[in-house]
């Protein structure tokens, strides 16, 4: 079992967080919350999809990946690019250029990822036309998908295609080929994938569908594409030929890419992840209907939208498609391939149901009639003032213990009107016009202790709210703030 | 039965693009149950079927889900016209909704039967010219 299944690569950098509600707006699994004016996300929620990271406007999302220098840590290490990297550069017209690049820069060798997903797409070809009956499939090689799709919709788990991604297969065949080239212990060889996401970066620690994967690290395609520039100065005729792949395995790179390598007729391929958010919905509620394939990705454009690469997403599709233009179709055959051993996944996506409410249905039956209750009471504006993204999900963190209700300014606001609403009605003395009179001198025993304890409980109201740090008035103790607070209204 | 939760949802007549969001939200509670994904599957599938034809026929209506440890239950009014025969609506391909309707993809007449099919219960309460109630159970 894998210990940390919800790993994730999206990370906040706390110091650059100002606690707006941008990221937890933007979130698609709504795992991000903001309390005492940070953001915080929900390790079993996130699915790494990296919205946050494009949408944050203080760059405070930011992915966690490996740099250039862990070719420094092995023996031998092997560049695996994804094709979406060739796609960064200007007027490309030979791969060779990158992949002779990628030598010069210090890796020993290369395999392109593009080579691989030949593979996998004959592979889906295959198991497609075997399996007909079970249509619709859908695919697997978006790691955010399947962990979309493993916290949220169960029963389309069975849909998801059991093949291995492209760069584990090619990882798979790197390291063979490495192996029997040098004669090296496989420790001792470093495959290296350099990504344009995140979510690659979880995946190769801690992979869903097979129990370890054979990337070593992931470094991103932001880092390495500059650094190639200076080696892409060439001669023609001094390039090795390097390049191994066709137009199919170049095309994943692209929305549209997996499927164009599997001559089907009936699919459909959603790019974007509110978009493939809603098509699986449909898929779950069986609205689609005579479809024979299913291409998600989670980033729009596919993974040239990736959050690690440079070029607009869009640019990146037209550059790929002129790259491939004149490239025959797949160079790369399963019967050629004898070292991969088992193309398929080894384990299967277990549903994590991380978004019931209690352990048991009762319990959370229970659980959700508090939560209507407490939604009756919030105003439904979701403005995120709480820190949750709807007034739904702070009734929700409140059943689960995670947050109060006077998180919701405006139960807190009627709280405190009330308080203040009774306070007045004691200051006010019995039988006179002028409050301002002798309230003090009016006000019995008994009176003073009930103002006691209502300002009490206004002063506890009004800090249970969290007022970050840096928004506070200087110099003034929060107590005498919020009497003067009250005295003017 | 103090364990019974009950959701209720309004559904606006002549909007297609809108049918379907009740069932979505019901299926989206009953998923935070923790409910069996079988069970999960007919109860959307059955009330949107009943979502849509409120839509086509009826110009909306109410409905009302409750969920109790045994079973989740369905129940949908409109103040349509009436099913003037119950047993030739129940028949696969039998329609009638409108040219213009069916040429959005719906009123194929599998409305009625999809939501036998996937229901443990169907009850049908129809008067011509007053309204149809249709209450569905789907067993836990």
């Amino acid at each position: 079992m894998n210990t940390n299944k919800f790993m994730r690569s999206v990370r906040l950098r706390e110091s650059a967080c100002q606690g707006c509600i941008n990221c937890i707006k933007y979130c698609p699994t709504q795992a991000i919350r903001v309390h005492n004016g940070k953001a915080h996300i929900i390790d079993k929620f996130c699915i790494d999809c990296g919205r946050c990271i494009r949408y944050c406007p203080h760059h405070a999302k930011v992915a966690v990946y490996d740099p250039l220098s862990v070719i420094n840590n092995f023996k031998y290490t092997v560049a695996l690019p994804a094709p979406s990297l060739y796609a960064q550069y200007n007027n490309l017209t030979n791969v060779d250029i990158v992949l002779n690049a990628l030598l010069k820069l210090g890796f020993d060798d290369v395999y392109e990822v593009s080579a691989a997903a030949e593979l996998v797409s004959e592979a889906s070809r295959e198991y497609i036309k075997e399996h007909a009956e079970e249509a619709p499939f859908i695919s697997s090689a978006c790691p955010s998908v399947v962990r979309l799709i493993r916290v949220k919709f169960p029963s389309l788990i069975s849909r998801l295609l059991p093949i291995k991604a492209p760069v584990e297969v090619a990882a798979e065949l790197a390291r063979a080929k490495a192996m029997k080239k040098t004669g090296l212990k496989p420790e001792e060889i470093g495959i290296i994938f350099i990504s344009p996401c995140p979510s690659k970066v979880s995946y190769a620690r801690a992979p869903l569908g097979i129990e370890k994967s054979n990337i070593d690290n992931v470094v991103a395609i932001k880092d390495v594409y500059p650094l190639l520039l200076p080696h892409m100065k060439h001669d023609d005729s001094q390039l090795l030929p390097l390049s191994n792949s066709g137009r199919i395995g170049i095309g994943w790179s692209n929305a549209g890419g997996e499927v164009g390598g599997l001559l089907v007729d009936n699919y459909l391929a959603a790019d974007g992840i509110v978009n493939i958010l809603r098509v699986l919905e449909e898929l779950e509620d069986e609205k689609l209907h005579g479809l024979t394939f299913v291409e998600l990705n989670a980033c729009n454009g596919g993974c040239v939208g990736g959050t690690l690469t440079v070029e607009n997403a869009y640019i990146a599709t037209t550059k790929t498609k002129r790259l491939v233009k004149y490239q025959p179709v797949s160079r790369n055959h399963l019967e050629d391939n004898p070292e991969l051993g088992n193309i398929y996944w080894a384990d299967n996506v277990e549903y994590e149901p991380v978004f019931r409410l209690g352990n048991t249905f009762k319990e959370s039956l229970q659980m959700m009639g508090e939560v209507e209750k407490l939604t009756a009471r919030f105003p439904g504006l979701d403005c995120g003032s709480c820190g949750a993204p709807t007034c739904q999900t702070l009734a929700e963190d409140i059943v689960r213990g995670d947050a109060t209700p006077n998180d919701c300014i405006y139960v807190l606001r009627s709280n405190i009107a009330d308080l203040s609403e009774k306070i007045r009605h004691l200051m006010q003395p019995k039988g006179s016009g002028n409050p301002s009179a002798s309230s003090k001198e009016t006000l019995s025993g008994e009176d003073q202790a009930l103002l006691k304890q209502y300002i009490q409980e206004l002063t506890g109201e009004l800090a249970s709210f969290g007022v970050p740090e840096h928004l506070r008035p200087h110099g003034e103790p929060e107590g005498k703030h919020t009497g003067n607070e009250v005295n003017r209204s | 039965m103090n364990d019974t939760l009950t959701f209720r949802y309004t559904i606006d007549g002549d909007d297609f693009t809108r049918a379907g969001e009740a069932s979505s939200s019901v299926k989206n509670k009953l998923k935070q149950l923790g409910l069996d994904s079988d069970v999960i599957r007919k109860v959307a599938i059955a009330m949107y079927e009943g979502e849509i034809n409120m839509v086509i026929h009826a110009d909306g209506g109410e409905i009302t889900v409750s969920v109790s440890d045994s079973d989740i239950t369905m129940i949908l009014a409109d103040r349509g016209p009436g099913i003037p025969d119950v047993d030739q609506a129940m028949q696969e391909g039998f329609s009638t909704a409108r040219p213009e309707v069916r040429s959005l993809g719906f009123g194929a007449g599998m409305g009625l039967p999809n939501m036998k099919r996937y229901t443990d219960e169907m009850k049908i309460d129809t008067v011509i010219g007053e309204g149809t109630t249709i209450t569905m159970k789907v067993y836990i």
